[in-house]
């Protein structure tokens, strides 16, 4: 017999559940800290660190409610640099002229969005792509029919096996392929830039001393825990002269127990730029508090779930080792395969000796040496790229400015296209081979290349033509 | 150099805007509006413009520094090289940066273009209309320019191709020895058309 509910308790149970619902709501948008249920779907790995900033991405209108749009300056705002330095293969200005209007009736590529929409995990697939891995095919069709080689090759495959990007093609282009396609695994002189940022300060600073830990000026009253000083004083800061008050009291403010990460930009602004570019950074770019362990989707070490990112975390406060930044301060929080295999590492062995100074600077290769790597500063030397995420994803923007510091192209295209000897931190010899650079260097024995077949003479001639299979 | 290019296109947007101060609405007509210009005479004006600026970067920067006073070489992959980019990529260059101009006066585009195109990628996307301009460039060296209308997508254009030719042997050497040249590719040789500028002129 079915249950029979009067009028009266249906009203009373309609107000309750719907009072309850707005209250719910309210709590959620006005009051608790975690706004998850607010979002519309599950975000990708490039921004669930600032996905309960909505006006980060969205636009707003005059009266500055949000929008569901997203338009491509939203983008930009984080990306565009990342682009530009990319020298970006495609543009939207690219599809501007009108013989690409066909084009754009296929798929818009004009604009971010097109590819990249965000809250759709079903959909998503690595960069944050939200089109089918066979996009491609829109433009280039004739592409595979032209090519011998790519006779066969399905469009799904352009983008997803170490061949092409969308965006960054600089190690991946034909010429670049061809030409490094002779190299052996290991370089002959196999080492990353060296740093001389301080002796260059000091060169151009004639006015620069050294200063010792009689000379620190901080104010009678301040209590220096033990080992500050003697830390400064060993530091690069004391090396150039910078004194306690420079950071603890920038700009005659009072006194400054913990420096503002503004203060480290007024001198590292680029480094400063990097690290809010960065996933270890966005969130204060954002104007979100400080990203912390705990909110990583990556495995953290438990103990480190509450540590705040900003530019003492991985530089201590006075003992700024940088090769304590360089390792160690990662291993604080990451707790991944790939940063737990680094300890078996032929990597973490070099990395030894060059800290033991048994190895040349430069030899070693640490954590940061592939994900903060050094890069030209525009100004004749080396700077940290402190983006971690710069050169991470698609990982073959790894190539230039870490791989084919010390791997020949042929062996690093290999080593970043096997997922199994990243996981494992390369320990051990890629299991897989790409044969792009097979390709392009066979291409250019068919065109009868003269900047390659100068080049194959050259290394045909060379005593050191030796194959060097010790990666 | 990109600050250069800026500058100079700049310099092509404003001019351009300048001498057709009477076509003010965004899309010209097929025909002269009352005191404006045509179409025609805004393409034969933008081309004064590009084909000084070809001059001057050819002569002044590419000539001067590559093959006279010998300071620096000029690359296709000039940012790996760290040379100066051909004139052709800057021509390119300089027309990305005014597609990038909204709400120009008179809206154009323009772009160089060969039936012999090295880069295959732009072969595909040539159109009839310039490839009949470009012909009859081809088979009438003498002629100053080809002119047609076509459409695109639902947006009818005037089309203006305008003769390039080869002018000094790098243009040409480049050409004949580049290793993307098919076979089927001519031998060009000094004042031959190689390619035609196009450019386009939304009209209603």
């Amino acid at each position: 017999m079915p249950i029979r509910f009067n009028r009266q308790f249906q009203v009373i149970a309609w107000l309750l559940l719907s009072g309850g619902l707005a209250a719910w709501w309210a709590h959620i948008f006005f009051q608790a800290e975690d706004k998850t249920a607010l979002l519309p779907g599950r975000t990708s790995s490039g921004h669930y660190q600032i996905e309960l900033q909505c006006s980060a991405c969205h636009d707003t209108k005059p009266d500055g409610m949000l929008v569901s749009a997203v338009s491509n300056s939203a983008c930009l705002k984080c990306h565009d640099q990342d682009l530009e330095e990319a020298d970006d293969s495609h543009p939207p200005i690219k599809f501007k002229k009108p013989e690409n209007r066909p084009f754009l009736a296929k798929i818009d590529a004009q604009r971010c969005v097109t590819c990249h929409t965000e809250h759709k995990p079903d959909a998503t697939g690595p960069m944050g792509v939200t089109v089918p891995a066979d996009y491609c095919t829109y433009c280039h069709q004739s592409t595979v029919e032209e090519r011998e080689t790519h006779k066969g090759l399905g469009f799904e495959t352009c983008a997803t096996s170490g061949c092409h990007n969308f965006h960054d093609n600089r190690a991946l282009y034909e010429r670049h392929l061809a030409l490094h396609s002779l190299e052996p695994p290991h370089l002959p002189d196999a080492h990353v830039p060296t740093l001389d940022s301080l002796r260059r300060y000091i060169d151009s600073h004639a006015e620069t001393k050294p200063l010792a830990p009689e000379d620190a000026d901080a104010p009678a009253g301040v209590e220096l825990p033990a080992g500050h000083l003697g830390n400064w004083s060993a530091d690069a800061h004391a090396l150039a002269g910078v004194n306690c008050s420079d950071c603890h009291q920038p700009a005659g403010t009072g006194w400054q127990d913990k420096v503002a990460m503004q203060t480290c930009a007024g001198c590292h602004a680029d480094e400063e730029a990097g690290f809010l570019r960065g996933k270890h950074g966005m969130r204060l770019a954002a104007g979100l508090p400080a990203m912390n362990p705990s909110m990583a989707r990556q495995p953290m070490r438990a103990e480190a779930a509450h540590r705040t990112l900003d530019c003492t975390s991985c530089h201590g406060a006075h003992d700024f080792d940088t090769r304590h930044a360089a390792h160690s301060a990662c291993l604080q929080c990451h707790d991944d395969p790939h940063t737990r295999a680094y300890g078996n590492s032929t990597h973490f062995a070099a990395w030894q000796l060059e800290v033991e100074g048994k190895a040349p600077a430069g030899s070693g290769v640490s954590c940061a040496t592939c994900h903060l790597p050094r890069v030209e500063d525009g100004q004749g030397g080396h700077r940290v790229e402190h983006n971690q995420n710069a050169n991470l994803t698609p990982n073959e923007k790894m190539l230039r400015p870490v791989c084919q510091q010390c791997h020949g192209l042929p062996f690093a295209i290999d080593a970043l296209f096997d997922r199994s000897l990243i996981q494992g931190n390369f320990t051990g010899l890629p299991a897989v081979h790409n044969e792009s650079t097979d390709w392009s260097r066979q291409r250019a024995i068919d065109r009868k290349d003269p900047e390659f077949l100068e080049l194959l003479r050259k290394s045909s001639a060379s005593p050191d033509n030796k194959e060097n299979t010790d990666p | 150099m990109k600050k250069t290019t800026y500058l100079a296109l700049s310099g092509i947007v404003a001019t351009a805007g300048l001498l057709v101060p009477s076509c003010s609405k965004p899309e010209a007509t097929a025909t002269s509006t009352p005191g404006g210009f045509s179409p025609e005479q805004v393409a034969d004006t933008v081309y004064t413009v590009l084909a000084a600026d070809r001059k001057v970067y050819a002569k002044q920067i590419v000539n001067r520094l590559v093959n006279e006073e010998k300071v620096i070489k000029a690359h296709e992959n000039y940012m790996d090289e760290k040379t100066l980019p051909l004139p052709a990529q800057v021509f390119r260059m300089g027309a990305e940066e005014v597609d990038t101009v909204d709400n120009k006066t008179v809206d154009f585009s323009y772009s160089l273009q060969s039936l012999w195109p090295l880069n295959k990628e732009n072969a595909k996307k040539q159109t009839d209309k310039v490839k009949e301009g470009l012909k009859f460039l081809v088979d009438n060296p003498t002629e100053k320019k080809w002119t047609g209308e076509e459409e695109i997508a639902g947006q009818k254009y005037f089309i203006g191709v305008y003769p390039d030719k080869a002018v000094a042997p790098a243009c040409f050497l480049c050409h004949n020895n580049h290793p993307d040249k098919e076979d089927s590719f001519p031998e060009f040789k000094l004042e031959d058309v190689m390619g035609g500028v196009v450019i386009r002129i939304p009209v209603q």
